[in-house]
């Protein structure tokens, strides 16, 4: 779908030509931090950002020239939502049918429907600016699905959301993917990205670094296990250098270190053997998280 | 789960008549938010106009009237002499507001021309949708107006009705302008404080609104010159009560106007497509 | 160190009558005013004083030259220009002390909350109110010094008692943005923040700025010498002609009330709606 894509600034690059194809009905995730031309890409998809170079096809058409077309069959979901605040909750999702052309009927029948789907039935007559975050990013998301959307686009969904109204709109987003809806994501959640994407695409800096399906990521970047050890912020550069042989690969933080194997458990007891006694150890499975900090030698969140 | 029902967008969304329609739609939105204000709106319309008349119209009237005499202002009392630069003082200022703050509310407060951006609607739609939706305000405010100054008896409304149509049209020329600057304003709070300060208020001030224009230092001339308000006003005042006037001024000011609309549309086109795809 | 003189600084107003909504650093709330005036309001600053300088050549010449002298005391005429300079000093007093004071305060406490944080400190809720209508004097003097320059340099000026319309603005100012701040407090949308704007404007046209009131009945020239702004004209006007003399005490009285009613509500409300 995209070809040597770039988006250059003045004095900055934001994507680097890259190089990315998606498949209907897929759910794909651009994860990366702040800064890693995520929302660039997205947005150049959305056909609301002109590329500087490089070829890009959206269901067979370039954006640049035909960017209402594309449009017509996008729901795009913003970082920053950018409701009507004058406006109440359901003449903000009115109003947004009718820039699609909808009929009103359609429209009405279609907003009881969204009302529901985004729980806010009750609220319908309430003035945007009233509602709370969770509510307007609801409302937001509820939005962009007036027009049945083939291509579901969400910039950062979750951010700000609490942990249980994160698991309600992950909920919705799989059931439209059963419906065969693609889903475009981005965030800098790896819990969000396992959770919700069939094949992720790792950025960093405007570049790729890795593109595969969250599992396969994880076999090919990192160990099965990873144990976590703390010796207290002046010991743990120390006695990392020790540790070296005990495991596949290490990483040094600065408040903690990761020794990456299959059997951490198995690490953990040789420490010990060695004499060496952490502070706090902890195994758990790899994330995505470690297969970033492999990529780019930093962390997904800082 | 309602949505079971799903036809998807290639199936629901008549691509061809969103595009058709665009601007349609954007007027549709713009005065939907503008119905929420409907009676403050109507009020100030009201009020407004009645207040000036009041205090300028018939207050400073009185003065000005036992002095001058039968001689009168422009050669009519000081009222009549009024009415067509408060008809388009107020076209002016209710067109500019209504093509100005929601830009900045657009494209910076609320970020809304960038939802409606992702959506077919193209950047000339919005620009043109807010646009027609403000003079759609307009007009409603100016008929409104007309028909307090004929309450006044500052206007004979069935000869004066032509004002209505050179004040809107002096408003659509001079707003085309102002909107593409408010597209283009990096700094709101900058952009609405010199807007306000250094060009609405002495644009209003020495425009000839209140005294003929000629009997004010000749550098102050220049700003009514240059003022949209004083050519609608000069206009107004020939329509209303045969304020003489050349042809070629008439020419003037029809074409300065004229070119107002013309530079003010396209440098909102661009700055609008500029904006939302930067 | 700082800490200790923190303490002592509020142990020694403990027992203060009104210690619990006062602790006496308004400055800092005036401070915080201007480093947000440097970074980025010097020329909403700039261009406010222009606003009455433009009516004044506007209104004075202008229209003076079709309206002529006017009578402001029996055989006593004075130029239009003369006539109109201490209305538009009073007028430009209460539009800026109401603009800091309503639109201001609007967005410092709706939006920005700034008022929250302010009040987690030591501050009070009066300092508070005092800080802010303190920055709109400090603003509204300058204006005031700026504006009697010009009409000095225009010649409007006949006697040094002028002077006093630089303090009489201020108390103006004063009386406004105390009660402005006051009926901010209760205002909780754009729509309602309008009525402000609508009250304003005839306030603004019928106070015998632009012209001597005798013209109105007697009805409506009571109605308005109720209203403040004709209290400020008359004021201004009074002594940029050198009338000094009793009959000015019921003005400043009346001003003075607005200050002690204004500030009083004030601090009640942000009690109420901050430190509940």
């Amino acid at each position: 779908m995209a070809k040597g894509l770039t988006k250059k600034y003045l004095d900055f690059v934001a994507v680097n030509g890259i190089d990315f194809a998606v498949r209907r009905g897929e759910s794909f995730g651009f994860l990366g931090p702040n800064g890693a031309g995520k929302s660039t890409t997205m947005r150049i998809i959305a056909a609301t950002l002109t590329r500087s170079s490089g070829e890009i096809k959206i269901l067979g058409k370039d954006p640049e020239l035909s960017g209402p077309e594309i449009r017509a069959h996008l729901g795009v979901v913003p970082q920053q939502d950018n409701l009507d605040e004058a406006l109440t909750v359901y003449d903000n999702l009115y109003i947004y049918g009718r820039y699609f052309g909808l009929s009103r009927k359609y429209i009405r029948t279609k907003i009881e429907e969204l009302l529901e789907f985004a729980q806010l039935t009750e609220k319908r007559d309430a003035k945007v600016e009233a509602l709370s975050g969770g509510m307007k990013r609801r409302l937001t998301i509820a939005r962009a699905l007036i027009n049945e959307p083939e291509i579901l686009m969400l910039d950062e969904p979750t951010t700000g959301l609490d942990p249980q109204a994160r698991h309600i709109l992950w909920d919705r987003l799989f059931r439209l993917k059963e419906q065969g809806v693609t889903l475009l994501i981005t965030t800098h959640y790896m819990d969000e990205a396992e959770q919700l994407c069939d094949r992720l695409m790792v950025m960093d800096k405007g570049s790729i670094m890795a593109e595969d399906s969250p599992s396969e990521l994880i076999k090919k970047y990192s160990t099965k296990e990873v144990l976590e050890v703390r010796f207290g912020s002046d010991r743990n550069s120390e006695i990392s250098n020790q540790l070296h042989n005990l495991c596949e690969r290490i990483e040094l933080l600065p408040d903690r270190i990761l020794l990456y194997a299959d059997d951490a458990e198995k690490v953990l007891e040789e420490i010990r053997k060695a004499g060496m006694h952490p502070l706090t150890s902890l195994v758990r499975r790899s994330s995505l998280e470690d297969v970033f900090l492999r990529l780019t030698g930093r962390s997904l969140v800082e | 789960m309602a949505e079971s029902t799903r036809k998807g967008s290639l199936e629901i969304v008549d691509v061809k008549r969103a595009l058709r329609f665009g601007t349609v739609f954007v007027i549709e939105a713009r005065l939907r938010t503008m119905a929420h204000w409907f009676w403050s709106l109507l009020t100030s319309s009201l009020l407004n106009p009645f207040f000036y008349l009041m205090s300028l119209g018939i207050g400073v009237g009185t003065f000005v009237n036992s002095r001058v005499g039968s001689v009168g202002v422009d050669g009519v009392k000081y009222i009549v002499f009024l009415a067509p630069a408060l008809l388009s003082a107020v076209a002016i200022q209710d067109f500019m507001g209504e093509v100005t703050f929601p830009v900045l509310q657009g494209f910076k407060w609320h970020r809304t021309f960038f939802a409606m951006n992702a959506t077919p609607i193209t950047g000339r739609q919005i620009a043109l949708g807010t646009y027609f939706a403000s003079m759609a305000r307009t007009i409603g405010s100016v008929v409104i107006y007309f028909g307090v100054l004929s309450v006044f008896g500052a206007i004979n409304p069935a000869s004066s009705w032509p004002m209505i149509f050179t004040s809107l049209y002096a408003a659509s020329c001079f707003s085309a302008l102002m909107m593409a600057a408010a597209a283009a304003a990096k700094n709101d709070d900058l952009f609405l404080n010199v807007m306000g300060r250094l060009l609405i208020m002495p644009l209003f001030l020495f425009s000839g609104t209140f005294y003929p224009l000629n009997s004010i230092p000749a550098p102050l001339r220049i700003i009514g010159w240059i003022s949209p308000l004083w050519h609608s006003t000069e206009l107004g005042r020939w329509v209303s009560y045969g304020h003489e006037i050349s042809p070629a001024m008439i020419f003037i000011h029809f074409a300065f106007l004229s070119i107002l609309l013309v530079v003010g549309l396209l440098w909102a086109f661009n700055r609008f497509e500029y904006r939302l795809s930067k | 160190m700082i800490v200790n003189a923190a303490v002592a600084i509020a142990e020694s107003r403990i027992g203060r009558i009104g210690n619990s909504v006062y602790s006496g650093r308004s400055r800092a709330v005036i401070q915080r005013s201007y480093l947000a005036f440097r970074t980025s309001g010097w020329i909403v600053v700039a261009t406010g004083f222009l606003e009455p300088v433009m009516y004044l050549f506007s209104f004075g010449y202008g229209v003076g030259k079709l309206i002529g002298d006017i009578e402001i005391a029996p055989g006593h005429f004075v130029s239009y220009a003369a006539f109109i300079a201490p209305a538009l000093l009073a007028t430009s007093a209460m539009n800026g002390a109401i603009y800091d004071a309503t639109w201001n305060v609007f967005f410092k406490l709706r939006f920005d909350r700034i008022y929250q944080g302010m009040l987690t400190t030591s501050l009070g809720p009066l300092d508070v109110a005092l800080g802010e209508i303190g920055w709109a004097l400090l603003r509204g003097l300058l204006y005031s010094i700026a504006f009697m320059s010009i009409v000095a340099l225009f010649g409007l000026i006949t006697t040094p008692w002028a002077l006093l319309a630089i303090p009489a603005a201020v108390l103006i100012a004063f009386g406004f943005a105390s009660i402005g701040m006051a009926v901010t407090t209760y205002i909780k949308s754009f729509e309602q923040m309008n009525l402000v704007n609508i009250v304003m404007l005839p306030m603004f046209l019928f106070s015998g700025s632009f012209y001597p009131l005798t013209i109105y009945p007697d009805w409506l020239q009571l109605l308005i010498k109720s209203l403040p702004l004709w209290h400020g004209v008359v004021l201004i006007r009074s002594v940029s002609l050198g009338v000094i003399n009793t009959s000015l005490i019921p003005h400043v009285i009346y001003f003075l009330a607005m200050i002690g009613i204004g500030l009083f509500i004030t601090t009640k409300r942000l009690t109420k709606l901050f430190m509940r």
